[in-house]
């Protein structure tokens, strides 16, 4: 810490002892300008290299070695090339986690982006108590997710859970929720859809905000119907905003970990495992870690996410021209 | 002028910048607990749930002070206290003395991070060698027990009387399911265990795993297909619930401490909670199929020395570690962490002190390491397609020798 006092006035004291030219011509001006805009860009381009640019460079060399506890730890682990990926894609849990992945990311996105916009719909005819309503819709998303998802997992337990017993009421038998193979998935895409909604409620809300009202009266009076003013302007007016929550979701949502994790464990067996649930239990799981097909399923995950993402702009881009 | 003076003195301060933040995680390093300077020792544990009033942690400085040292600790949850230990390993950055989960010591040991005993002259010859065995590996010791626990039954007394259960006819598989469906009868529920996707689904199925007579060289013998079958048939007879197969050790303790359940597998760990239950409950050791106890796995953890760049810091190390297992240290450490101690006499004086952990001192004599058998690190390898085949049995996806074959596949695979 010593450092940071003493070289903080060394510093302040070189500005006076090297002032400018009193007529700087253009060019030197210009260049003191340039060194003055890499000065600026060096904190977030340092930023950006030591938070972004090295762990994803690490990530990728993590999976392109061989790598055991020792060479973790020791070093020099021995390059591999695609071993890691070729063991990953032949696991027999690859298919599935794909499959999974897919279903919980796309069942998640339909159902949080058309009750979120039915709600915002909702919402906006401002009618009395719907503030109220609306900040109580808000609270999925301001609780802790381990608070959220240890409370779905206890109303959905088979033997003591609310839900049973709610459906016992209605004679209905109990429901495995979280223990078989056929609704372990469904149950944590139920979770997550319900997490999910306060987002694209809010981020639609102030879309629909953004319209202006006179549109939607002047085709009142010519006597469109509340169905067709909103499908022929609200819903297209609204489609930029609507792209970027769903383009937003989805990367939410493929790396959605922590509610499967605490309500399932990615299971039984594998019947709830996301790419992201593989990926930690691989590298973190086990009582031996295989960093290496854990970093490589990482990366699937991410190239995914990269692939949405280029299509999204590449959408944009059309949309404007 | 004026601009180009305030351009100047804005770029000063920008590269300021950069130094300053340059600096500040260059200082961060200053912190390293291994530097060899001055008397500061670093122990991690996995004990949060201790603060710095805590008996655990008053020891621990005294022991620092006994040694002439300052004790920086710090207490790990302990599914972190893996990666933690390995990365800060990675780092050059370890502890002095780590405390660490036994069937861990393995992997540690396989990535060179932890001293031998030897190396650094500690002394394990009191230790209970079954419970020595989880920190061997290859011949070479690798740490010194700080206390075991292990798995037996709790039971319910009212449940069994009103089920009209004499629990001394409890000895073997077969009465114990016979139990299991007077239970069930009377309109109670019978067991509840922890069969959850991860290491402690293994460890809970372990005692009727090894109390069948299986190997966990052989995932798929017949011995190994009649302890999942044993536990399928209960699901599907109902004398264990469905939640099971969700359930970790504390939610199967929930659901024992509901009251309506006659037994829960459960661990020593338990008994400071098993005290506030509303009800009087007993305890039994886990039977083995043909009767006897059946070897359940050993839980708790080691003292462990991590390898220093400065080899001159083991002589203090291993005074700490000495000071943390003697056999008066040990007395007050197990009964604060409700362990069984590793030494056969602090047991008895455990056992007089409190003659409810009488059956607990059995359990832990009939146990075994699960990284034991000269299994190491295989025994990872091993766990995961056993919990697997365990979860698939249990939700019905596949019949115990189905799924117990595909187990054994897997863990061949991977060896």
């Amino acid at each position: 810490m010593a450092n940071r006092t003493t070289l903080v006035p060394a510093r302040r004291g070189e500005v006076p002892a090297a002032p400018p030219p009193v007529r700087p011509d253009r060019r030197r001006y210009r260049d003191g300008g340039r060194w003055a805009a890499w000065a600026f860009l060096a904190p977030v381009t340092v930023y950006l290299l030591a938070f972004y640019a090295y762990p994803l460079f690490r990530n990728v060399e993590l999976s392109l070695r061989a790598y055991t506890v020792r060479s973790f730890v020791q070093g020099g682990a021995p390059f591999a090339g695609l071993d890691n990926y070729e063991k990953v894609l032949s696991d027999p849990t690859f298919m599935p986690a794909l499959l999974h992945t897919v279903v919980f990311t796309f069942a998640s996105l339909v159902f949080q982006f058309s009750i979120g916009m039915a709600l915002a719909v909702f919402f906006h005819q401002h009618f009395p108590l719907s503030h109220t309503l609306r900040a109580l819709f808000l609270v999925p998303w301001l609780l802790p997710l381990i608070v959220s998802a240890s409370t779905w997992s206890w109303m959905l337990n088979s033997e003591a859970g609310v839900v049973n017993a709610g459906l016992g009421v209605l004679g209905v038998g109990p429901v495995n929720w979280l223990t078989s193979q056929t609704w372990s998935l469904i149950s944590v895409i139920i979770a997550n859809i319900w997490i999910g909604i306060p987002f694209n409620l809010v981020v639609l809300y102030s879309g629909l905000q953004a319209i202006p009202v006179t549109l939607d009266e002047a085709a009142a009076l010519d006597g469109a119907t509340g169905w067709q003013r909103f499908w022929r302007i609200t819903f297209p007016l609204l489609r930029p905003v609507s792209a970027i929550t769903l383009l937003l979701g989805l990367i939410y949502t493929l790396k959605v970990f922590d509610i499967i994790w605490i309500m399932t464990r990615g299971g039984p067996t594998d019947s709830s495992t996301t790419f992201a649930t593989w990926s930690y239990r691989l590298g973190f799981g086990n009582l031996l870690p295989a960093f290496g097909p854990g970093a490589a399923v990482g990366n699937l995950l991410i190239v995914m996410a990269l692939i949405f993402g280029l299509m999204y702009i590449r959408l944009q881009r059309r949309q404007q021209v | 002028m004026k601009t180009s003076a305030r351009r100047w003195r804005v770029l000063g301060a920008a590269l300021v910048a950069v130094v300053v933040a340059g600096a500040a995680t260059a200082c961060s390093s200053d912190d390293d607990p291994s530097d060899g300077s001055g008397g500061t020792y670093a122990i991690w544990d996995p004990y949060p749930q201790f603060n710095d009033d805590s008996m655990w942690v008053k020891l621990l400085e005294g022991c620092g002070t006994s040694a002439g040292v300052t004790v920086k600790r710090t207490g790990y949850d302990t599914t972190d206290l893996t990666n933690k230990a390995l990365l800060a390993a990675q780092q050059n950055n370890s502890p002095d003395v780590l405390i660490i989960d036994n069937p861990v010591i393995s992997t540690l040991a396989e990535a060179g991070v932890l001293t031998t005993t030897a190396e650094t002259k500690l002394d394990t010859s009191a230790m209970e060698p079954n419970l020595l065995g989880a920190g061997q590996s290859g011949g070479k010791t690798y740490g010194v027990p700080i206390g075991a626990n292990t798995l037996a039954l709790y039971y319910n007394k009212k449940v069994l009387t009103a089920a009209g259960v004499d629990v001394a006819t409890v000895v073997d598989w077969s009465s114990l399911t016979a139990a299991l469906g007077k239970v069930k009868a009377a309109g109670k529920k019978g067991i509840t265990f922890s069969a959850i996707g991860t290491e402690e689904g293994s460890f809970q199925f372990l005692p009727w795993f090894w109390g069948s007579g299986a190997q966990l060289t052989t995932l798929d013998s017949p011995q190994a297909v009649s302890a999942l079958s044993l536990w399928t048939d209960w699901l599907k007879q109902g004398y264990a619930p469905n939640s099971v197969i969700n359930n970790t050790q504390t939610t199967s303790w929930q659901e024992f401490a509901s009251g309506d359940y006659a037994f829960s597998e459960n661990g020593t760990w338990q008994l400071a909670n098993a005290e506030k239950l509303g009800f009087e409950y007993g305890i039994i050791p886990i039977p083995a199929r043909a009767g006897g106890t059946a070897p359940a796995p050993t839980g708790g953890e080691f003292v462990s020395i991590p390898v220093q760049s400065k080899t001159g810091r083991y002589a203090t190390s291993q005074k700490l570690v000495a000071c943390l297992t003697s056999a008066d240290n040990l007395l007050n450490t197990d009964t604060t962490l409700s362990y069984i101690a590793p030494i056969a006499a602090v047991q008895d004086k455990q056992v007089a002190a409190n003659p409810k952990l009488k059956v607990w001192v059995d359990a832990v004599k009939a146990a075994k390491g699960r990284t034991g058998d000269n299994l190491g690190t295989r025994y990872p390898k091993i766990s995961e397609p056993l919990w697997t085949a365990m979860q698939a049995a249990l939700s019905g996806a596949k019949n115990p020798q189905e799924a117990l074959s595909a187990a054994q596949r897997t863990a061949a695979a991977t060896r």
